[in-house]
């Protein structure tokens, strides 16, 4: 059996339906966000350690970062 | 049990969802309670790269009714006397602790999970950009004695690489705000499009600078899009961009 394709292989296209520009005045390319939005705005990709649940290693961040909400993408068990 | 934990901080929770019916990849232990010829495990390991129907298991955060869930691959990469080391990438949701007791029904000596590492979850993989909580702690305390910027894009990433994998569609400056009020995209709107989306999937709304706006469920597929002149394009299901970033221009349509 041909091994199937996984979601990370697909390989997409971009395809330009109209054209237009951006006004520099709103928004920003996400690399130029101020500190504490870049921090609003982010994400870590965390090396989880072995012993503490992911919620308890996500309030630690929480913690570190003296921020006020945290989340994190998929439970890995203790 | 070990590996890439995605964490979102304030606004960027919202793409949590994203993530987690992203794909996943773990190297994992798996031990057996009787022997097995090699061969044997080779075929059984194959028979589950398949759409398995699974229970998730007594301790388990969401209702335990059967489903189903993807495995692209398991490769086997080692065995030594019962301990079976494998790496399987798979559907968001799978219970490999789970495979590991059903892997070890289907050979018949029975088998449980010893030790999981995740190597891959969505975009995010461990080879890349990953950082220990001692990383955390002392980035942070760094940035916060120099007040140097840099510092925090050694351990913070922008929410939109979360959104890596999930197609987009490239809007106009003018429909923004509509969208941040949770109005869905239509045709109009619509600058450029990535190809395989189907009516259907999960797409993330993006402006020209690059930035997340929305994700959305799409109402046709890349091509029919392309074709349109008006109508829905894509349901917006969670904003991600706050109001008032853009200009609010729905009546007028100019900036």
């Amino acid at each position: 059996m041909p091994r199937s394709v996984t979601p990370w292989e697909v390989k997409r296209k971009l395809i330009i339906k109209a054209e237009d520009e951006t006004n520099p005045r709103y928004g920003c390319k996400p690399e130029e966000r101020t500190a504490n939005d870049y921090i609003k705005f982010g994400v870590i990709n965390l090396d989880k350690p072995a012993g503490p649940t992911s919620h308890e290693v996500a309030a630690w961040v929480k913690r570190i970062l003296k921020i006020r909400n945290i989340g994190h993408g998929g439970t890995l068990e203790a | 049990m070990t590996g890439v934990l995605p964490v979102t901080l304030e606004e960027s929770r919202k793409i949590v969802q994203a993530l987690l019916l992203s794909g996943k990849e773990y190297i994992c232990v798996m031990k057996l309670h009787g022997e097995v010829p090699i061969e044997r495990v080779k075929a059984v390991l194959t028979e589950f790269e398949d759409t398995i129907y699974q229970r998730p298991p007594l301790r388990a955060s969401v209702k335990r009714q059967l489903r189903t869930r993807k495995i692209y691959y398991i490769d086997l990469l080692e065995i030594e006397g019962r301990n079976v080391l494998f790496k399987v990438g798979c559907e968001g949701g799978t219970y490999i602790r789970k495979l590991c007791y059903d892997i070890g029904e289907a050979l018949g000596c029975g088998a449980h999970m010893q030790e999981l590492r995740r190597t891959r979850a969505g975009p995010f993989i461990e080879e890349e950009g990953i950082v220990t909580l001692h990383d955390v702690a002392y980035w942070f305390m760094e940035w916060q004695k120099n007040r140097d910027d840099t510092i925090l894009k050694k351990f913070i990433q922008p929410m939109e690489n979360a959104l890596a994998l999930v197609p987009k569609i490239y809007i106009r400056d003018s429909a923004v705000d509509a969208i941040c009020h949770g109005a869905n995209l239509t045709a109009p709107g619509v600058l450029s499009i990535e190809t395989e989306i189907a009516n259907g999937s999960t797409v993330a709304i993006f402006t020209l600078k690059g930035e997340a706006v929305a994700l959305a469920t799409a109402e046709a597929s890349t091509e029919e899009i392309l074709s349109m002149e008006h109508g829905v394009v894509a349901k917006t299901r969670r904003v991600l961009m706050p109001r008032g970033t853009y200009p609010k221009c729905w009546k007028s349509g100019e900036i």
